[in-house]
This record gives structure tokens, C-alpha cells and sequence, in this order.
């Protein structure tokens, strides 16, 4: 079944790319190319990199698919770390069914970017060093409005970043991981106004019914105050 | 539709596949302009024509086209079923009306949209049969059985979105509304999963309505790009599985009457 799926899926987009031969899409990788070379050719940290211990001082995320996986790895590193430590140290008086979906989201994002570290292989960027000062860990409405950001952003991240990916495969991926974060970030904000239409609230769907798509650049200036290692996403297409 | 598609992707030339593609372009433009002959005069048909080379959905590759109408059916089932589940006097308690008319308000701005992008070449919505022959008499009577369902389409509604991604790549731009609609019908899916006291998340290919098991077919796949992921349970629900344009009709047709 997934054979027949890939074989039909490969020839439909060998055929939408006879009807489009000077497509969107072959121009932004020719332009990204460029860009990458100008970027490569300013950077003058280079890759020299110091690693400090408990994670790495800068990054780059590199270029092509293997720099927006690692653009997706970033973030999973930081919501997996976040997670470990509201489980870790829970606040007070939390209902058993809170904490339990709460471990169920620590696992899921520890899964998650031990999946793309593994599926980056070489590629992988470093640890990242992470700050989570701004959050009161044994407040829940702390917590939870911060998870409630993190799974927002990280919807929005994936919906960004599918047009950057140029292989079918990893655009499958990262389609399997976004719907869970979605998943996430209705439970999340559920837990914050049960039983309401915030789940899937005005504020983050728009009036079309459909969830953000952000840049990269947008994404990683709101992660930011979290993330202590500089990144470099100047290569991403 | 998915017939020729069958016969094309046996084909390994090339260049056949591509006279085929542009022969089967050339005859289905032709057919339509007959027809529009056929109905109207000269001026008319001309005006349609003009019309129809300004309408959304007349620059899209027929490829995009399928998918986008594949989308528009799950979507006008969606909505029919929830606007039908609101009107229903009796069917969802008070505490709970403010989720489903969320739900149900993004399923009509889908349709709208999906139908403003498709223009002339939207597909008309089908005639729903939502007791499936009878299998779920009960659905705008009995509140479990309309909560069943609606996590039913839900999770079928991001397999299907998932599965499609591959088919948009060449049009970045309806790439990404798709993507911003399926994760608007993951969030859907873990509402209504955890107001009917299920995880929000998929575990294994578990589910408590075993008419729905198709639904559910391959969740519990743990190897993704060939890592094997440790994890069990955990890692089956990190990642939701794609269904294939059949298998999602095969769960959508028992619902559509016409």
C-alpha cells in the first residue's frame, strides 16, 4: 500500500512538473542557493563553535531540507525541555489526569527530537542551552500559558515550514509530527478554559478556519527569550 | 479520475506519460467548451471562457485540482454533519454547544474557501447519508453517537490532509493553506477525543467505536524515515499516520449517498 501510494505520488508531481517547468518552486531553490552562498561567504564566525557545558553557544542550521529539520530539531529540543522539567517538578496540587497528559506531551517531544537528531544523522546541530526563568514552574497558569505558547508556535513553525522542504519524505514527516502538536496545543488550551471554543480559539485560527503558517525568522525571534544558543538560520531556503 | 491516474503511473516513458497528460488536458478543455456551446450562444460561450481564464481554480494543474475537491467533499461532510448536530434540538448538551459550534464554524469557512480557490471547478457537494445505511440510526438522537462520529471524521480529516501534502509540493501557496487547515482539524480531533474522555492523541490503532476501526488502520506504526523508535505507546502517538485519497473514500463513501 505505502508503495503504490509513493509510485502515484511521484508520478502526479512528475506530471504537475511537465505542466510547470519554470515553476515557484525551482526558482526559490535556485534563489536559495544563492543566498546560501552570500550568507556562507559574510559569515565570518564560521563554524568555529565553542561548546560550553550544557549545550553549544551558537549554531547554524544549515541549508536545504536538512537545515529546516534541524530548524524543526531546535524546537523540539526546546519544548522537550521544557516538559521534563514540569514533569520533573510538577506544581503543586496538580490533578493525576493533568499530569498524565502532561507526561504524555514530555514523551511525545522527547520522541520527537530524538527522532530528527537521529534522522539528521551528521547533519544534526548541537545541544541547545535553553532558559526557562520567565516561567514559574510551580504555577500552573504559568505553565500551562506557556506551554500553550510553545505548541502554538510550533504549529505554526511546521505549517511554515512545509513549502521549504523539498523532499515528499520529509514533508510526510513533518506532517505526522505538526498534527500531534496541534493535538497538544487543543488539549493545552483546554486545560486553560475547559470546554470552550479556545481550544481552537479566534485568537490563533483565523476567520478562514485556518491555523498560523510563520517564517522561520518569525518563529526563532519569539523562541528567543528561551534559547540561549545563538542560531543561524541565514542558510534555510 | 484515479483510474487514469492508475494507468499513468505504470507508464515509464516519459515522454508517453506526457503526451498522454497533455492529450487528456486538451480533450477535457474541448469537452467543456462543446458543452458550453451546446447550452448557450456564441457571445455567452465567449464569455465564459473569459470568465473562466480569471476564475482561481482555471490556473491550477488538474493534479491540485483533484486533491483540492477531494478536500472540498470531506469538508462539505463535515460541515453538513455538524450544522445538521446544532440544529438537533436535544442532541448536544448546553456545557458542550460552544466546541461544536467552533468546530462547526471552521468547517464552513473550509468549504468556503476551498470552493472560492476552486471557482467553476469545484465538485458539487454529494447527498450524506450520516446513519451509513443505518449502522449509526441513532446519530442526531443520541449525543455518544454523534460525539463517535464527529471524532471519527475528525481523525479521518487529518489523515486525509496528511496524506495529500505530497500532491500540493508543486504550488507552495495551497501547500500551506492545507497544512493551516490540517492542524485546524488535528486541534478539532483532540477536543472532541477528550470531551468523550479518550487522550487527545492517537495510541496504537485503538479505538473504542469498532465500526470506525479503518480509521484508525496503521496508527500504530513506530518507525519514521527508518529510525525505530523506542517509546511503545508513546511513540505510535507522537506521529499521526497519512491515509491514502482510497482508504479515506472507503470511510467518507459509506456516508455519502449520492
Amino acid at each position: 500500500m505505502p508503495s503504490d501510494d509513493s509510485r502515484e505520488r511521484r508520478a502526479l508531481e512528475f506530471l504537475g512538473r511537465l505542466a510547470h517547468p519554470s515553476s515557484r518552486r525551482t526558482f526559490l531553490k535556485w534563489s536559495g542557493v544563492s543566498l546560501a552562498v552570500v550568507a556562507a561567504a559574510c559569515n565570518d564566525n564560521g563554524s568555529g563553535l565553542t561548546a560550553p557545558p550544557g549545550g553549544t553557544a551558537s549554531v547554524s542550521l544549515g541549508s536545504g531540507d536538512a537545515g529546516v529539520l534541524n530548524y524543526a530539531y531546535a524546537l523540539e529540543q526546546l519544548e522537550a525541555a521544557f516538559y521534563t522539567q514540569v514533569v520533573d517538578r510538577p506544581y503543586a496540587g496538580i490533578p493525576q489526569a493533568e499530569l498524565q497528559l502532561l507526561t504524555d506531551v514530555r514523551d511525545h517531544e522527547v520522541i520527537h527530537r530524538d527522532f530528527l537528531k537521529a534522522a539528521l544523522g551528521a547533519k544534526a546541530i548541537g545541544d541547545l542551552q535553553v532558559t526557562f526563568a520567565s516561567v514559574a514552574f510551580g504555577d500552573r497558569t504559568s505553565v500551562l500559558t506557556t506551554a500553550r505558547t510553545f505548541e502554538d508556535l510550533g504549529v505554526s513553525a511546521y505549517n511554515g515550514a512545509g513549502r521549504l522542504l523539498t523532499d515528499p519524505n520529509n514533508l510526510l514527516v513533518a506532517g505526522k509530527i505538526v498534527s500531534v502538536e496541534a493535538r497538544h496545543a487543543a488539549a493545552i488550551r483546554d486545560l486553560l478554559e475547559p470546554k470552550s471554543a479556545a481550544f481552537a480559539g479566534d485568537d490563533v485560527v483565523d476567520a478562514q478556519g485556518l491555523d498560523p503558517a510563520r517564517k522561520p525568522s518569525e518563529v526563532l525571534g519569539a523562541a528567543k527569550p528561551f534559547i540561549t544558543t545563538t542560531i543561524d538560520a541565514s542558510q534555510l531556503p | 479520475m484515479l483510474k487514469q491516474h492508475t494507468i499513468l503511473e505504470t507508464l515509464d516513458d516519459p515522454a508517453l506519460v506526457a503526451r498522454l497528460a497533455s492529450r487528456r488536458e486538451v480533450l477535457r478543455r474541448a469537452g467543456r467548451l462543446g458543452g458550453a456551446v451546446a447550452l448557450s450562444s456564441v457571445p455567452a460561450a465567449l464569455a465564459m471562457l473569459a470568465r473562466s481564464a480569471f476564475a482561481q481554480g482555471a490556473g491550477l494543474p488538474q493534479q491540485i485540482k483533484d486533491v483540492l475537491n477531494f478536500a472540498l467533499t470531506l469538508e462539505y461532510l463535515e460541515n453538513e454533519f455538524y450544522q445538521t448536530g446544532l440544529a438537533s434540538g436535544g442532541l448536544i448538551p448546553a456545557a458542550d454547544r460552544a466546541v461544536f459550534q467552533q468546530i462547526a464554524k471552521h468547517e464552513a469557512a473550509h468549504v468556503a474557501l476551498l470552493q472560492g480557490t476552486l471557482g467553476q471547478d469545484a465538485v458539487p457537494k454529494p447527498n450524506f447519508d450520516f446513519t451509513a445505511g443505518g449502522q449509526f440510526g441513532d446519530v442526531f438522537s443520541n449525543y455518544a453517537t454523534f460525539q463517535a462520529l464527529s471524532q471519527g471524521f475528525e481523525d479521518t480529516g487529518v489523515r486525509a490532509y496528511k496524506g495529500q501534502a505530497g500532491n500540493l509540493q508543486s504550488n507552495g501557496d495551497i501547500l500551506t493553506v492545507a497544512l493551516r487547515i490540517h492542524s485546524v482539524e488535528a486541534r478539532h480531533a483532540s477536543e472532541v477525543r477528550r470531551l468523550r474522555g479518550q487522550k487527545g492523541w492517537i495510541t496504537g490503532n485503538q479505538t473504542d467505536v469498532g465500526v470506525l476501526a479503518a480509521v484508525y488502520a496503521g496508527e500504530e506504526n513506530t518507525t519514521q524515515a527508518g529510525v525505530s523508535l523506542p517509546g511503545g505507546d508513546a511513540a505510535s502517538e507522537a506521529f499521526d499516520e497519512p491515509l491514502s485519497k482510497d482508504q479515506v473514500l472507503a470511510i467518507a463513501g459509506q456516508f455519502i449517498r449520492t
